[in-house]
């Protein structure tokens, strides 16, 4: 048993921070800790043993590529996936032990860091890097355009959310992370109740990722708005660029509430304000309120963009046009609106009123119409299609099945007094990994599956992706209906142990289905080794495997830096699907320079001073918060003096790279 | 420079043969504007806040007590006329004019530097009678969201010291112009920000 250290003396060279500060009397965490120091060593030995630092610098980490920004946050996302998912692992197995007077093995302290931590990562560095990295990869490439609006910001956002990433693991290892649940909730996360500096580590890893993720909105807003191909009509886009743009518009309309919703809890915290304590006039509800206006939107955020995937996939599977293109993106515009007006659905207990309440509950209900009214969509597409259950078809068709569930007990919840019974009860954490898991999860998977030939010149194995796929589905369903069942009992959410022996053969049954899907993560980690290995024979040279319909598949896999030797012209919803209907033909010669913009190691720079000023501002090093403050002002003036930031790639590279894409196409041939 | 295009329906192109690159910078002022956008939802967030709990007084002061409308008056016609003088600075780049430019931008920036000298004064003052922001939520609140403004001044005037640097080692490059009008939206934003705060905390303040 630990008791949180009383918050430690602030001293002026390293503020907070002293010896006491490492967990050294947590054996899990000095286990993990040697497990990451030895395993770093191994990578960052391997990686100078074959000289990668040179290669790894210039052309990934000053990239300005954005498909490789889009790879990188795609590792991003899968590294911080393993992590996110080993707190799972530990809480389903601490609650499957801790009856009949067993403490299981995980103290308080600790349990609550890992319920908190788990939240937050997948959230935050699991969703976002994953759905940012795919929407940076394939919206450009849709559209027909080069590169993003805003290069370089595109670098910066990306190495921003991954120093958002870096600080919340340091917090593994240094100190302690929040214990307050993800949204850390006031009274509980102000100074008086959260003296330590686990809910610093929590406020300042999202607000530096959180300065990436609005610029990264609003770098692919401009993009969708300004770079399309011609011919390009809003109503000829793509439906996953559509979906995108209404998710990015999300994210320009709520990551500033939550920056400013964090500032004001930080300014509790640090300065001795009132804004949500319990003196003084302050108001945790309005903490509530604010961090949920943010984080409805938030939710909507994360699973628009795979709306899109899965209408992608359904229509190049099912060989047909999308069913309803035009109420599909009326249905995502819908949404985008509703996603702000449902916000006190997630504390009809606060206690506003019957009026109030009535009025959240049936925008919410209503939000299910343009969603159920895109499903519909999906399913007359497949209708009387020539449908090919490859892997993107198969994790779209679980989706349907699985999200529909999940969108009922939605449903359930938004009625107000269904909610009294079921606040906060283990049915809401059911509820909510049935939607994330079911429609964002199995949409990411669908889309690395579908999108992996293009970004890498080669298919998946598919045995090993069905494995993964049938691990992850039942193990979803293994995992997940006892939480509905001991919901609908009247457990809650975040219990570390538990009284009544009647209730733990369901949550053994839910660790036997965490295991499950531990196996699908496992199948998933074979599937991308054994691809990688057996490239060669997976190779895929036409650069359109699945017979798509959309730009993308219009250039080679993976696609050269500039991607489109000329600009496509547009002239039907399904662009690529027309050209290759219409008998187009590659254009051959005439090549010309291609501008295009320079690598900068400008954003990991900036980056850097500020996960330094991050961290000190966690430890309260006021010299160091001081130093990397005007270090990072200077860093990003300077950077405004370089004007020099484009390049031209020369018609004859352009040609070279072009003759051999068309040898190569007259060898598949 | 024609490419040889081979399509079954001559009529139909499907590629852009002769596109030019886009001119630089062609997307910064429409970024830029979504920028201030998501920057005036911050500010909508301390407004809500302000609305909020800018009457929990705690026993403490209320806006009347505390707000001297001549000064805020006074500080207010600092930040109008810093407007004004940058869309002097605007009319001047559009005739080329660098020299008078970089004379509006420094006026602009003097008024900037007043209306911040005035309402740290004002602060210093708040705090020094014991209704600093940890008195009570509407203190904290008020400091918060008119001290926002004031942090959000304070960047205008680094941004355009840089600028006018930036201005004598290259002139009226198409990239400075730019610059010039993305600190333009940013500073005019302030303005309509600031006549927000006006409004709504200081002359509805001492209504109340």
């Amino acid at each position: 048993m630990t008791i949180p250290h009383p918050a430690p003396e602030t001293g002026p060279i390293l503020g907070k921070l002293s010896m006491e500060a490492l967990p050294l009397h947590e054996p899990i965490l000095v286990v993990t800790f040697i497990g990451v120091v030895l395993g770093g060593i191994a990578v960052l030995g391997l990686i100078t043993k074959y000289r990668l630092w040179g290669y790894l610098w210039k052309e990934w980490f000053t990239t300005v590529d954005h498909k490789r920004i889009g790879i990188m946050y795609m590792i991003l996302g899968l590294i911080m996936f393993l992590r996110g998912f080993a707190d799972a692992i530990m809480m389903r197995l601490q609650q499957a032990m801790a009856f009949g007077g067993s403490e299981g093995y995980l103290t308080p302290h600790h349990y609550d860091q890992v319920f908190t931590a788990h939240g937050v990562i997948m959230i935050f560095f699991v969703a976002m890097p994953f759905i940012t990295g795919i929407m940076n990869y394939i919206v450009p490439l849709q559209i027909g355009a080069r590169d993003v609006s805003f290069p370089f910001l595109n670098n910066f956002s990306f190495w921003m959310t991954t120093s958002g990433a870096v600080l919340t693991m340091i917090s593994l290892f240094v100190g302690e992370y929040a214990q307050t649940g993800w949204l850390a909730y006031p009274p509980l996360s102000g100074i008086a109740y959260s003296p330590n500096v686990g809910v610093d580590y929590y406020i300042w890893g999202l607000q530096i990722a959180g300065v990436g993720t609005t610029l990264s909105g609003i770098n692919l807003i401009v993009t969708i708005l300004k770079l399309r191909a011609p011919g390009m009509g809003l109503m000829k886009m793509p439906v996953f660029t559509w979906t995108s743009l209404c998710s990015n518009i999300l994210i320009v309309a709520s990551f500033p509430i939550l920056t400013a919703t964090l500032v004001l809890l930080s300014l509790d915290r640090y300065v001795g304000t009132n804004f949500f304590t319990n003196d003084l006039g302050g108001s945790p509800m309005m903490y509530v309120n604010l961090i949920w206006i943010w984080g409805h939107p938030e939710v909507y955020i994360l699973v628009l963009p795979l709306f899109g995937v899965f209408s992608e996939v359904t229509s190049t599977f099912s060989g047909k046009r999308l069913f309803g293109y035009t109420s599909m993106v009326y249905a995502t515009v819908c949404i985008t609106i509703l996603s702000y007006i449902v916000w006190l659905h997630h504390f009809f207990t606060m206690g506003s009123g019957a009026s109030v309440n009535s009025f959240f509950g049936i925008t919410t209900m209503v939000i299910s119409i343009p969603t159920g009214a895109k499903l519909f969509n999906w399913l007359f597409t497949m209708y009387r299609g020539r449908i090919r259950f490859e892997l993107p078809m198969m994790w779209t068709v679980a989706f349907m099945l699985t999200f529909v569930i999940g969108g009922m007990t939605g449903v359930l919840l938004a009625v107000p007094p269904a909610d009294f019974v079921l606040h906060n009860s283990l049915f809401l954490i059911a509820h909510f990994h049935n939607v994330i898991i079911g429609g964002v999860l199995f949409g990411l998977f669908a889309a690395i599956n579908y999108w992996w030939p293009k970004a890498f010149g080669f298919k998946l194995d598919v045995f090993w992706g069905k494995i993964s796929f049938w691990c992850w589905v039942v193990g979803f369903w293994v995992a997940f209906t006892p939480l509905y069942i001991l919901g609908l009992m009247g457990v809650t959410r975040r219990m570390r142990v538990f009284d009544d022996p009647s209730l733990q053969i369901w949550f053994v049954i839910a660790g036997v289905g965490a295991a499950i899907i531990a196996a699908g993560i496992g199948a998933m980690l074979v599937q991308f080794a054994v691809s990688i290995w057996r490239r060669k024979e997976l190779r895929e040279e036409s650069g359109d495997p699945w017979d798509g319909r959309t730009l993308e598949w219009a250039t080679s896999s993976p696609p050269p830096d500039y991607n489109f030797a000329f600009t496509p012209v547009i002239h039907d919803l399904d662009a690529w699907y027309d050209m290759k209907k219409r008998g187009h033909q590659r254009p051959v010669d005439g090549y010309r320079d291609i501008h295009m913009p320079s690598n900068t190691g400008a954003g990991m720079i900036l980056s850097g001073i500020c996960l330094v000023m991050g961290f000190a501002l966690v430890w309260h090093i006021w010299w160091l918060v001081a130093a990397s403050f005007v270090a990072v002002i200077a860093a990003a003036i300077i950077h405004t003096f370089n004007y020099k930031r484009d390049f031209d790639i020369p018609a004859a590279t352009v040609t070279a790279v072009e003759e051999a894409r068309t040898r190569q196409l007259a060898a598949g041939a | 420079m024609s490419a040889k295009t081979i399509t079954a329906d001559e009529a139909v192109q499907f590629y852009d043969l002769d596109e030019h690159a886009h001119p630089e910078g062609h997307s910064t002022m429409l970024g830029f504007w979504i920028y201030l956008m998501s920057d005036c939802l911050i500010f909508a967030i301390l407004f809500a806040c302000y609305a909020v709990l800018g009457g929990s007084y705690a026993a403490g002061p209320a806006p009347k007590d505390l707000f001297d409308l001549k000064l805020i008056a006074l500080n207010t016609a600092m930040l109008l006329f810093s407007s004004i003088t940058y869309g002097f600075a605007v009319l001047q780049m559009q005739q080329g004019r660098v020299k008078g430019v970089q004379l509006w931008l420094a006026v602009t920036g003097l008024f900037g530097l007043a209306f911040l000298g005035i309402e740290l004064y004002e602060f210093h003052h708040l705090i020094e009678i014991g209704a600093g922001p940890q008195r009570s939520a509407f203190l904290s609140s008020f400091f918060t969201l008119v001290g926002t403004h004031g942090l959000h001044v304070t960047f205008g005037i680094v941004w355009l010291v840089t600028l006018m640097v930036q201005l004598s080692k290259h002139g009226l490059i198409a990239a400075n112009k730019r610059r010039v009008m993305c600190l333009s939206m940013f500073w005019h934003f302030l303005d309509v920000v600031w006549i927000g705060v006006f409004t709504f905390v200081y002359l509805m303040g001492v209504l109340r």
